[in-house]
């Protein structure tokens, strides 16, 4: 395993969150999974302001699309427009197939796009193929300036 | 095959790795519509359509670039930049795949936009593994950049 495993979850739907978060746990993929209910908590998240003052900055960001407050599409691009946070991967996982939302997150700096499927089987398989290549086969950048 | 069905566009200019990449590539059965660009001059012709790939079109990139980043003529940092900093090929997959082992080369590959980025492992079993991987997770599960609509298809590359 490489040195990186702390990833923050962006989902509106608890169900969605916690099968994401007990897939990649049963994976060994992460050691630290953080989540957030909408966009607005997603940016203050990684921004670390407020109450996340403390958090752990993460070495990829699960993004859904549909969210509450701010839409994942804005927290996409709020991220890759900060110097700060650009380098972090974030992987769309929605249920859209929309080509207008994949070529639209591609051109807006998606690191990946993975279609959230709507079946037990496919979702936990989508699951864990974005933990066995972001956390085993790929490496993350570094979470702090060099 | 015609240039327009590329799937993967390989950048690397080491014979060696070159060949250890295609075996894996092979054995995996991934092998299929490869081009090989050996230096960075030629892969930014090729994602561009010029020069030798003047009759390449934008409208059908490759789904996957896998970029060395010590090249020749171009490095494959300034191969990332260009291709990141243009709307035509800005959505284009670019994974880094490198024997660096430079902390920098990795910080600034997802600072300039590279999809993602690997370290090629040294042991030739490691590395059949790592591209298998690859190969399921950016041909199967990555969901391709979309083709344009009919309508857009007659703007095919003028440089």
């Amino acid at each position: 395993m490489k040195h990186a495993s702390e990833i923050l979850l962006v989902d509106d739907n608890p169900a969605d969150l916690d099968l994401t978060s007990d897939v990649l746990t049963e994976n060994r993929c992460v050691q630290h999974i953080s989540t957030v209910p909408d966009g607005v908590e997603a940016i203050a998240f990684l921004q670390r302001q407020g109450k996340y003052a403390a958090a752990a900055r993460p070495d990829l960001v699960l993004l859904d699309l549909n969210l509450p407050r701010k839409d994942g599409r804005t927290v996409l691009s709020e991220v890759k427009a900060d110097p700060e946070l650009r380098r972090m991967p974030v992987v769309i996982f929605s249920t859209s197939e929309a080509h207008s939302d994949v070529g639209a997150s591609y051109q807006l700096g998606a690191n990946s796009y993975v279609h959230k499927p709507g079946n037990l089987r496919d979702y936990v398989s989508a699951v864990k193929a974005i933990g066995e290549f972001w956390f085993r086969c790929a490496s993350l950048p570094h979470k702090e300036p060099l | 095959m015609s240039l327009n069905g590329t799937q993967i566009l390989l950048v690397e200019d080491n014979q060696n790795d070159l060949d250890l990449t295609l075996h894996a590539l092979k054995k995996e059965n991934l092998a299929n519509h490869i081009l090989v660009a050996r230096d960075g001059e030629e892969a930014l012709d090729f994602l561009f359509c010029r020069g030798a790939y003047s009759d390449h079109s934008f409208d059908h990139p490759p789904r996957l670039v896998l970029l060395d980043l010590k090249l020749p003529k171009v490095t494959g940092l300034e191969v990332l930049q260009k291709v990141k900093s243009d709307p035509r090929t800005k959505a284009i997959p670019i994974i880094v795949l490198t024997s660096s082992k430079e902390d920098r080369d990795l910080v600034n590959s997802y600072n300039y936009g590279c999809n993602s980025y690997i370290q090629k492992p040294v042991s030739f079993a490691e590395f059949r593994e790592t591209v298998k991987h690859l190969g399921l997770y950016w041909l199967v599960v990555n969901q391709p950049l979309p083709t344009k609509p009919a309508k857009e298809m007659s703007e095919s590359c003028h440089e």
